[in-house]
């Protein structure tokens, strides 16, 4: 296959940026997203050229490392797919591709493709956890959980945190995340002492980190690798909604 | 944005009712415009139920513009540099087109208090015969207002549309099944009360009602 590729270079924070075209030969429909990537920057670094920053880890789908806006969708055409596992036979031979960064105040462009995502850390330091000791793994019946309880919980607690929900939105909220962090916990018996108290902790967090306000307008759900449902932000709402009506002061 | 979106759609369906009036004859749309006039009375003076009703709308009005204002700004703020690549809509289009509708509406409602309020821009103008105000308006020559009202009343149905059903969500729906249950009222909602508006105006214009 051969493709133009459009991408963003950014030499670090203060650069204003740019999109820059390249054209990549003899790419194997097998590669993954990543993998092509890999290929421009080998011949980049052999011509003497910076390559293309951007973010991977486990290129398994799991951790929630890489993430870039494909032609505008937030880890590319397919769905329930992180960009690592985005395959180049999703292409065709000719075509032209954009690459973006993840666009959010909240989440600054380091260099080309990599932004920092401490925001999300900053939303977990807002009540994203649970204060109990937790020591080694519990014997599983010493709290019993509901199946759907679990069902649900575990739902939640399959966000990797890449931000692609943040990236899609057209309001540049990170609702569905914080939605996922608070239900994960809210739902199951180890995260009731803290339930109300954590979800207002974790979207004033969201609010200060400068991520804008959720509409319902659900491009997150589409695109999120993960399938995080729109309906866990009802959740968080419901939380909300108790919270504030139970407790009056900040966590 | 959904406890003021609320008491708006309690209006609007109070407002849909009172205009199907037309359809029972003049003298009954014309004793429903006085008789809202009447309400309260003798608890309250002539016309204080109307202005009462004005006042807690223009409120539920002034909030909810107040927050979506809030929403747009803190969108714009929360993504300063845009994508040079952005995929059209893949959520719902009802959802993308809340704030321009918005502003749609919220000019549609300008123009027609000044038409059928206070009868600045009506062709009879006479508070005291409303039915007769109504189809002047919509005849066929000034077709021009009834396509404004169309387009207003789309836009009024999109709007409700996500509306309705993101004000659910926002106050605490959350199961997968209540989510379809949402979506569908929404749909149905926001297609009935279109309808419902749409039906006078047309029934004007194609002489049912005269």
């Amino acid at each position: 296959m051969n493709l133009t590729l459009r991408i963003w270079r950014q030499t670090g924070p203060e650069d204003k940026g740019r999109m820059v075209t390249y054209q990549v030969e003899d790419i194997s429909p097998d590669m993954s997203f990543l993998e092509m990537l890999d290929v421009l920057n080998e011949r980049l670094t052999l011509a003497g050229e910076e390559p293309v920053a951007f973010d991977h880890d486990c290129r398994e789908g799991i951790c929630g490392m890489c993430g870039m806006m494909i032609n505008g969708n937030a880890h590319g055409p397919q769905r329930g797919t992180t960009a690592c596992q985005l395959h180049m036979r999703q292409f065709a031979d000719g075509d032209t591709i954009d690459i973006e960064p993840w666009r959010a105040r909240a989440f600054p462009v380091v260099k080309d493709l990599v932004v920092n995502r401490n925001a999300f850390d900053q939303i977990i330091a807002g009540g994203g956890f649970v204060t109990a000791p937790t020591g080694s793994a519990p014997e599983a019946h010493a709290a019993p959980v509901a199946k759907a309880e679990a069902d649900a919980a575990f739902e939640s607690a399959a966000c990797i945190g890449c931000g692609a929900c943040v990236a899609a939105c057209p309001n540049g909220s990170g609702m569905l995340f914080t939605a996922a962090k608070v239900t994960q916990l809210s739902l199951l018996p180890q995260g009731q002492p803290e339930r109300y108290t954590r979800v207002i902790g974790m979207v004033d967090s969201h609010d200060d980190a400068g991520f804008g306000g959720c509409t319902n307008a659900g491009e997150c759900t589409v695109v999120c690798p993960k399938g995080i449902p729109l309906h866990t932000i009802g959740r968080l709402n419901r939380d909300y909604l108790a919270a504030t009506a139970k407790h009056t002061g900040r966590s | 944005m959904a406890v003021t979106g609320l008491v708006l759609v309690l209006f609007l369906v109070a407002h849909m009712l009172g205009n199907l009036k037309i359809f029972t004859g003049a003298e009954d749309f014309d004793h429903y415009a006085h008789w809202l006039r009447d309400l309260g009375t003798p608890l309250l003076p002539y016309g204080w139920y109307l202005w009462l009703q004005r006042g807690g709308l223009l409120i539920a009005l002034a909030g909810h513009i107040w927050a979506a204002t809030m929403l747009a700004v803190r969108a714009r703020s929360a993504r300063p540099v845009r994508y040079a690549h952005r995929k059209k809509v893949q959520g719902s289009y009802a959802a993308r087109t809340m704030r321009w509708g918005g502003v749609i509406i919220a000019l549609f409602v300008i123009y027609h208090i000044l038409d059928l309020t206070t009868g600045h821009l009506n062709p009879i103008g006479d508070p005291s015969r409303p039915q007769a105000n109504v189809v002047a308006d919509f005849a066929p020559e000034r077709w021009y207002v009834t396509l404004f009202y169309t387009l207003a009343v789309v836009a009024l149905g999109f709007h409700l549309r996500h509306g309705a059903y993101s004000a659910l969500r926002s106050l605490g729906q959350q199961t997968p099944q209540g989510e379809r249950r949402a979506r569908g009222l929404a749909l149905v909602f926001a297609v009935a009360l279109s309808v419902g508006y749409l039906v006078v105006p047309f029934a004007v214009l194609l002489g049912l009602v005269r």
